[in-house]
């Protein structure tokens, strides 16, 4: 794998692979020692246009566990906000010896632009780009979907027959898009909530279904709710009256909770809007998975910078993709040992 | 290019039992130990040499798998490698005395790496080594407690593992260019 940029073109066994690598890594992090040797001496840089917390100290943490140095750039008070063009500053990176550069940029494409464009040798990793993709986040809730549903038996598995309902707001949001791609390939049903106003023109070309209603939508008894935020940032339009309208009618609070499945669980990707998208007795009940999709965001993504970073590079064919562990040709399972 | 058998299946049976008398000798009985392979027929092996021991001594002994892809020093010279699960025993290898069983023992590096990988679970009491063949050409000062087999070899020759849970077949072959002159001494 060079570059991480989409789940849309990820293949069925690539992104088995990606999670069952990610669950080597989980246990790695059960350890008493929970750094890894593996990428010492390579070098990954946070590139973030946009501001962000929670995935850039998740990459942060994932870099860190496998002993990679890591270097935080921001757009904010760096040479961007003196007008450099993305060309230059990643000219500057590559000037550096970055081997990965992890990219948050405002503008859609942008990672595949840094991908494609020879500006740069290192492997890119999509960590959102304007209301596209954002890769890893679908992975690690595929993981979280998984490990919840089958636990120690989780490798190999895909979430063929999984029901996930995606609440809120679909139009600008990048998660919801790349789950749905990755959901699909990996056999889930996606059923997709918002407001009207909030769905996107494109979106009859996506292989999920679309409800108005939420409670129509629980009624459908999901495994799994997946809340969006309300990224009120980006709301430059009125797309819907106040937000008390908006909670009362697609916020998950307790009477809707209640109404769930027994075992259906309550995804967020973070941060949440409490009392606006999603009420403080659903965020706090046993059924959410918000920690652990904290928890294992840093375990999927060690195993996209192992993946990306570990093998020689250069080397390996565009589309190759990730090595499959059945098919493996058995001299390379350990190689040196001949 | 040539192939031989050096190994059949009650070879192989006799050697592992053999290495399981050693293992009960030299530790002075089944107590604090624990056996850990290193993927992938390490651990096959690691397997059998727990239930050889276990029947031996009418004590079960722990056994696991130990992963050391993590920490290879050649990571980066090759593909990249899916790492394989690690299991530990419940119980840890605090203070216990950790067998490490792997197929075929060469250039040590493997072993440094599992070595770096056992540091970082816990401090075991010590760490023996045991290898179904042991074909020299050592990179490390890494050597052998006990060893099924010593199969001197070119480095050029392969040496072949095959085990029947893992390839449905059991037997051991050394392959090698243009006869085994050099490897046979």
């Amino acid at each position: 794998m060079r570059h991480l940029l989409d789940t849309k073109t990820l293949s069925r066994d690539d992104a088995i692979g990606i999670l069952d690598v990610a669950e080597d890594m989980a246990d790695t992090q059960q350890r008493e020692v929970k750094k890894l040797p593996t990428l010492r001496g390579k070098t990954v840089v946070n590139l973030f246009f946009e501001d962000s917390t929670r995935t850039r100290i998740s990459f942060e943490a994932a870099a860190k566990r496998l002993s990679a140095d890591v270097i935080n750039f921001s757009a904010k008070g760096s040479s961007v906000s003196k007008g450099e063009s993305l060309q230059d500053t990643a000219q500057t990176l590559q000037a550096m010896g970055a081997d990965a550069v992890v990219i948050r940029h405002g503008a859609s494409g942008a990672p595949r632009t840094l991908a494609t464009s020879g500006w740069i040798t290192a492997g890119v990793v999509n960590a959102g780009d304007g209301t596209h993709e954002h890769p890893t986040q679908a992975l690690l809730d595929a993981f979280t979907l998984r490990k919840r549903r089958y636990g120690v038996d989780s490798r190999g598995r895909d979430l063929a027959g999984v029901k996930v309902t995606i609440v809120g707001d679909i139009l600008h949001s990048r998660v919801a898009r790349s789950n749905v791609w990755l959901l699909e390939t990996l056999g889930a049903e996606v059923t997709l909530v918002a407001p009207p106003t909030l769905v996107p023109q494109d979106v009859s070309a996506w292989p999920a279904k679309i409800v108005f209603d939420l409670d129509e939508a629980i009624a459908a008894e999901p495994d799994a709710v997946m809340m969006l935020r309300i990224q009120l940032e980006r709301m430059n339009a009125a797309y819907f009256p106040t937000e008390r309208e908006y909670s009362r009618r697609w916020g998950l609070d307790a009477r809707r909770l209640a109404a769930l499945g027994p075992g259906s669980m309550v995804m967020h990707p973070g941060p949440m809007n409490r009392g606006l998208e999603i009420s403080a007795d659903a965020a706090d009940s046993p059924r959410s998975t918000v920690l652990d999709q904290v928890t294992h965001g840093v375990s999927v993504r060690m195993a996209v910078l192992y993946l990306l970073l570990a093998g020689e590079r250069g080397g390996v064919p565009e589309g190759r993709g990730l090595p499959d562990r059945g098919e493996m040709p058995r001299t390379m399972d350990k190689e040196d040992a001949r | 290019m040539s192939t031989r058998t050096v190994l059949h299946e009650a070879d192989i049976a006799r050697a592992l039992t053999r290495i399981s008398h050693e293992i009960l000798e030299s530790n002075k009985g089944p107590d604090g130990l624990i056996i850990l392979g290193i993927p992938t027929r390490g651990v096959t092996l690691a397997h059998r040499i727990a239930t050889l021991i276990g029947d031996f001594s009418g004590t079960s002994v722990p056994v696991g798998s130990l992963d050391v892809t993590m920490y290879r020093d050649d990571l980066h010279r090759n593909p990249t490698r899916a790492p394989q699960p690690t299991s530990i025993p419940s119980g840890g290898i605090n203070g216990k005395v950790v067998v490490l069983v792997d197929d075929v023992l060469f250039s040590g590096r493997s072993i440094r790496a599992a070595l770096d990988a056992l540091q970082d679970i816990g401090r075991p009491a010590a760490v023996r080594l045991a290898t179904l063949i042991d074909r020299g050409h050592r990179e490390l000062p890494i050597r052998p407690d006990f060893v099924g087999k010593n199969l001197p070899s070119s480095s050029e020759e392969r040496v072949n593992v095959r085990l029947a849970e893992v390839d449905g077949e059991e037997f051991v072959t050394i392959e090698g260019a243009g006869a085994s002159k050099a490897g046979e001494s």
